[in-house]
């Protein structure tokens, strides 16, 4: 099978691969690119662990052929911080305790980003809307929504 | 020094607070490592074959056109996996669960497995290997195999496989001075861990008899034993390490694929990743039992229960373990009971092999006895937490599975329950209140730490636990309050194999008790040794040093003008004092204090539709001692949101033809995050007599209550008692509408 | 496997009909890339529609809304003429999976796939959405109720895609409502689902109505017996009480993983009363 050049961007930086037509943007960022924090938890868009952000909407990656990414904008879980400082959803699911295995804290992450690049002062409502397709099997979503909602506040005034 | 491990009141300085986890960082920004994050130079992608039938004779399998296509670097099937297992029927099972042999006993048994240079190869091959079936009779349901006309799950072994009895006093008495009894037939449905890390390892046989492995587990050195065992490799030349792990609860006790992995790579040559997909999860790992449950409960009029009996049916996949046993002996561990009966059928059927969820085995049997505890205080017109308190196990008490209890929390939970803020709240239309109890056992078992002191004085602590929900960071508090110093000051890892001595797996929410333990011991134990080398340093004896906050300190007049020395000004003299100073601990870490919880839970039923709704919940729970309380409340939270799910939507859905339908989250419905409200805790701390610190195990017990807490406020939202879990909205709406028909 | 992504509606009808049965749109792909994860499942050509210009555009025309095959349904929702005009069917698209799926997911490709669940048809069909339809022999247009003809089977012949969906104007004192129901409260495939639309006369009754029932049939039924129960009336509890009963009797649902027979035919009617409430209260406030 024959593979598709692609020429792409992700977290700012100009990137340019080879994958099958079939192969999904997951399975190329993971396994051609080196971007393994995005995780396989289902492969069917039910989880969410796959999360990126693909022109500012958040998506699952699993969903996505990596030969739909030309010309795209991709945003992962390695471009979130700023070199050593932490986006501030980092910080506030640390401090809030909001994971406990971690394996869906990235998608999480991109999911809320997206969420709070958008709308800026959720309500618990729609956090939890927002984030219905993200599954955590360990927090009970308590502590996540609570980090969630106080990274808003600090997005807030720092945006003020 | 051994370790004395009785509970010694102490003003905590680091146990109690809640700094950042070691690992966070790592976890929130892609870098931490979990199964499938892992690869080895050259390494192959492996597939498994799976059966799609859920009993069958495997007649033949022909693997040569598989073999035969480029790219194709190892086919397995059972004659790769000889049988090295000398008798011992649990590690044959195991063997068998791996690879099925002559006969596939549930839809998904493993039937042959590949490794190839790429996923696409090793897709290709899988449908070039030729399995011809002789397909035999099956059976799914735990009642229908319990029948003595169901056709045999395995072979010629009784489906009805092993049956045990706990209790004590004469039942039959005691419900002949009842004056009301409750007896009722319960069914709960199989449900899965629903960890949302699939099972992932990479594999590495080396010519030369050595093998390492990177794998997903609660327990690498006992995953390390079975794959030694099964492959007829030494222990010691079989290196297992840990990645992070995303998520077990009971499911990565167990080895699944990764022999069959070990397999592939001595075959072929080269390291094997092999990664489970969503599906395999499901259909091919170890879910929980199905259960059928009759219970039979009287009291008299004041409120006294009078005798209690259970007989529990536990499904086990298709090998006899112990699952209704525990039932068995879970069932009345709340309650001071006189006379006491219950009896554990293990049910073979054809499912995959039953492990470990939580509290394993606990949930069903407490659904069962606390709705019919409730109704029994209903039908005696006594308040559910009165009649609890009345009835509730102490300290003293011979508890209903043999042992006698010493101080627990039971009494606490009810009485923290009575006064909570919670059983105040006014209720809406169709909203009902319920509240259950549960109990854990909890488990101790062998356990080794090394703790090092570096040349600056920090400190690295190795342990042999995974770290499934922030040990590593509550370890951390354990070594920095013992040594004194600040938790900055320690850096605690998960050793591999080779590293530290043999660890029993994160199970029975033994991690932070048991290592804790050990952590004690070795950080005692370090201690002696920097009393020994303040000594040297100052050249005194070492019964005039003792050891303050962190520091050595020389007792007495004679010695005012000496500073205190520092763990780090220690550590600096290290080199000429005798060398590097650490402290070791390998223990078995007994006395673990049992755990109880007591939940209440608010409910809206939506009448039409048979909809259940979480408006309010809260868990009350004895920690003993918390170390870490965000991850003790983490673990209440995520014990709850789980009882919830399986409460109400989660079960394993089989058709006529033993076929799982649903292996996929989008039909086995874990719950969402716009399906729960907050989770309020209450951390009550009844220490543990036999821990240093009072520490009791707080991982497991928080899934017991829910299930019983929301069909009791289901029946005190609409009327309708539920006796079959899942409460899915159909099963609801079919209940409301045979009590409307009367 | 091929994956090609043409940049005219002429090329995506050239290369499915000349690309054989294994060939697939994909715009969203939030269906076909999940079967595209089973082993079973194979495709030898792939058509990405996204690159085509104005398929991914909802435009606003003199007698309604043409909505661009490659519209995620996201974009519906931000659409705010539209989920003025439309707020049953934008709801309806915006029950579809979660918020990755709706970044993604379009109501073209929930009718194409043909489930007998999708969400956003019922709530198509009260509206009286048209699809239309580009092919090797040019455009025609077609009820959205007639493309799909069972489970996973489409009306469309070789070589044809969906390029929108049109929506028309309801004209005034119009609304329309869907409403599903499933065991959770998000991620889950309907269980049930209904759509109605209803126009009311000067005097506040109802002058027409549409409804349309899901995951109760092999395909979306449209219940004209149900809608001429609330024709000419209020709304008031006996209609509401005939509408129910009438959408229970013409479903005929299979019982599977995810509901019975009887659950299927009793919810039915209790959706149809509330989405029909629903709709009046819009369609009074219209």
């Amino acid at each position: 099978m024959a593979s598709l050049p692609v020429s792409t961007t992700i977290n700012s930086d100009d990137v340019e691969y080879l994958c099958h037509a079939d192969e999904s943007l997951l399975d190329v960022l993971r396994d051609r690119l080196g971007l393994m924090g995005a995780k396989e938890g289902c492969g069917t868009g039910d989880c969410g662990a796959c999360s990126v952000i693909m022109d500012g909407r958040v998506v699952c990656s699993c969903l996505v052929l990596g030969a739909e990414a030309e010309g795209r904008n991709i945003e992962t879980i390695e471009g979130m911080a700023d070199g050593n400082t932490l986006h501030p959803l980092q910080q506030k699911f640390i401090e809030h305790a909001a994971l406990q295995c971690g394996i869906c804290t990235p998608g999480f992450l991109m999911a809320a980003k997206a969420l709070l690049d958008t709308n800026p002062d959720p309500s618990e409502e729609e956090i939890r809307f927002w984030l219905a397709g993200n599954l955590c099997r360990c927090t009970g979503y308590d502590k996540i929504v609570r980090a969630v909602a106080d990274a808003a506040i600090v997005m807030r005034e720092e945006r003020a | 020094m051994s370790l004395d491990t009785t509970y010694q009141g102490r003003n905590f300085r680091s146990v109690g607070t809640r700094p950042l986890r070691p690992d966070g960082v790592d976890k929130v920004t892609g870098r931490a490592r979990y199964g499938a994050d892992f690869n080895m130079p050259g390494q192959l992608v492996a597939r498994i074959l799976r059966s799609p039938h859920a009993h069958a004779r495997i007649v033949r399998i022909d693997t040569s056109r598989a073999e035969a296509l480029k790219g194709v670097k190892a086919v397995v099937t059972a004659a790769d996996l000889p049988d090295l297992t000398e008798g011992d029927q649990g590690l044959f099972n195991t063997l068998e669960n791996c690879m099925a042999r002559t006969e596939v006993l549930y839809d998904g048994h493993a039937v042959a497995a590949v490794a190839a240079i790429d996923a696409r190869v090793a897709k290709q091959a899988l449908k070039l290997i030729e399995v011809e079936y002789e397909v035999l009779p099956h059976v799914t349901d735990v009642d229908m195999a319990a029948r003595p006309d169901a056709p045999k799950a395995n072979g010629t072994a009784p489906n009805i496989a092993k049956q045990t009895e706990f209790g004590h006093g004469d039942v039959d008495a005691g419900f002949a001075r009842a004056d009301v009894i409750v007896e009722r037939s319960f069914l709960t449905e199989q449900t899965h861990q629903g960890y949302i890390e699939p099972h992932a390892c990479v594999a590495s046989c080396n010519s030369d008899g050595t093998a390492e492995m990177w794998v997903c587990t609660q327990g690498h050195f006992v995953y390390r034993q079975t794959c030694a065992s099964l492959l007829g490799l030494d222990v010691s030349k079989l290196r297992v390490t840990s990645s992070e792990i995303g998520g077990g609860f009971g499911g990565k006790t167990h080895v699944w694929a990764e022999p069959v992995a070990l397999a592939l790579s001595r075959k072929a040559g080269r390291p094997v990743k092999l990664v489970m997909s969503r599906e395999e999860v499901f259909r091919a790992s170890g879910p929980t039992s199905a259960t059928s449950i009759d219970v039979k409960i009287g009291a008299t009029k004041d409120g006294r229960i009078t005798a209690a009996t259970a007989h529990l049916r536990y499904s086990n996949g298709p090998y006899a373990d112990g699952w209704a046993e525990m039932g068995a002996m879970t069932s009345f561990a709340c309650y001071d009971l006189e006379n006491v009966k219950t009896v554990g059928s293990e049910i073979l059927v054809n499912r995959p092999k039953v492990a470990a969820y939580r509290a394993p085995s606990a949930p069903m049997a407490a659904f069962a006895v606390e709705s019919a505890v409730d109704e029994l205080a209903q039908k005696l017109g006594i308040d559910p937490v009165e009649f609890r308190i009345q009835n509730a196990a102490s300290e003293g008490t011979r508890s209903s599975y043999g042992p006698v209890y010493g101080p627990i929390g039971i009494g606490p939970t009810l009485e923290a329950a009575k006064a909570h803020d919670h059983m105040k709240a006014p209720l809406g239309p169709n909203q009902g209140r319920g509240m259950a109890c549960g109990f854990w056992f909890n488990f101790g078992g062998q356990t080794c730490t090394d703790l090092n002191i570096n040349a600056d004085g920090t400190v690295t602590l190795a342990v042999g636990t995974v770290d499934v929900g922030g040990s590593r960071a509550s370890l951390s508090l354990i070594a920095a309050e013992e040594l004194g110093i600040d938790y900055k000051d320690v850096k605690a890892v998960v050793a591999d194999t080779a590293t530290l001595g043999y660890n029993d797996m994160t199970d029975g929410s033994r991690g932070t008790f048991s290592s804790s333990m050990a952590t004690i011991s070795a950080a005692r134990n370090a201690i002696e040794v920097m009393r020994q080398r303040a000594a040297l340093i100052w050249d005194i004896p070492v019964e005039d040093i003792d050891w303050e906050d962190g520091h050595a300190v020389a007792r007495g007049e004679n010695y005012g003008n000496l500073p205190p020395l520092s763990v780090a000004d220690i550590a600096a003299e290290a080199g000429t004092t005798g060398g590097p100073i650490a402290g070791h601990s390998e223990i078995v870490a007994d006395g673990a204090g049992v755990s109880f919880a007591t939940h209440i839970c608010d409910v809206e039923v939506d009448p039409e539709t048979g909809s259940t709704r979480i408006k309010r919940y809260t868990v009350i729970q004895d920690a003993g001692k918390a170390v870490h309380p965000s991850y003790v409340e983490g673990q209440y939270q995520g014990g709850a949101a789980q009882g919830i799910g399986w409460a109400l939507n989660e079960e394993y859905v089989y058709g006529e033809d033993g076929r799982l339908q649903n292996p996929g989250f989008l039909d086995y419905r874990i719950p969402v995050c716009s399906d729960l409200p907050m989770i309020d805790t209450q951390i009550l701390e009844i220490p543990n007599p036999n821990h240093p610190y009072g520490v009791r195990g707080v991982g497991e017990t928080s899934i017991v209550p829910p299930l019983a807490a929301i069909a009791n406020a289901i029946s005190n939202a609409v009327g309708v008692r539920m006796t079959h879990i899942p409460m899915s909205p159909p099963r609801i709406l079919a209940a409301l509408d045979r009590e409307k028909a009367g | 496997m091929r994956y090609e992504r043409p940049a005219t509606i002429e090329d995506v009808t050239a290369l499915l009909a000349s690309g054989g049965e294994k060939s697939f749109v994909l715009a969203g792909g939030t269906d076909l890339l999940v079967r595209m994860k089973n082993d079973a499942f194979e495709a030898d050509l792939i058509v990405d529609i996204k690159a085509i210009e104005g398929m991914s555009d909802v435009t606003r025309t003199a007698d309604g809304f043409e909505i661009g095959a490659a519209v995620p349904c996201a974009a519906l929702g931000e659409n705010a003429e539209l989920s003025r005009v439309w707020p049953g069917v934008v709801e309806a698209a915006n029950l579809i999976g979660s918020t990755q799926i709706q970044g993604r997911c379009t109501i073209s490709g929930n009718l194409c796939n043909a489930s007998p669940a999708a969400d956003s048809v019922p709530a198509m069909v009260a509206a009286g959405a048209l699809a239309r339809i580009a092919g090797p022999d040019g455009r025609r247009t077609v009820p959205v109720q007639d493309i799909p003809q069972g489970p996973g089977k489409t009306s469309l012949r070789k070589g044809e895609f969906i390029e929108a969906i049109v929506l028309p104007d309801p004209g005034p004192r119009s609304g329309d409502a869907y409403l599903r129901f499933i065991p959770r409260t998000e991620m889950d495939i309907a269980v049930v689902g209904v759509g109605v639309q209803l126009t009311l006369a000067e005097d506040g009754s109802i002058a027409s109505a549409r409804v349309a029932l899901g995951a109760v049939g092999p395909k979306v039924i449209e219940a004209t017996e149900a809608a001429e129960t609330i024709i000419g009336t209020r709304l008031d509890q006996p209609a509401l009480d005939a509408l129910a009963a009438v959408c229970s009797e013409v479903s005929t649902p299979i019982a599977d993983k995810r509901g019975t027979v009887d659950f299927r035919k009793q919810v039915v009617g209790v959706l149809a009363a509330r989405a029909a409430k629903i709709a009046y209260q819009r369609a009074g406030e219209d």
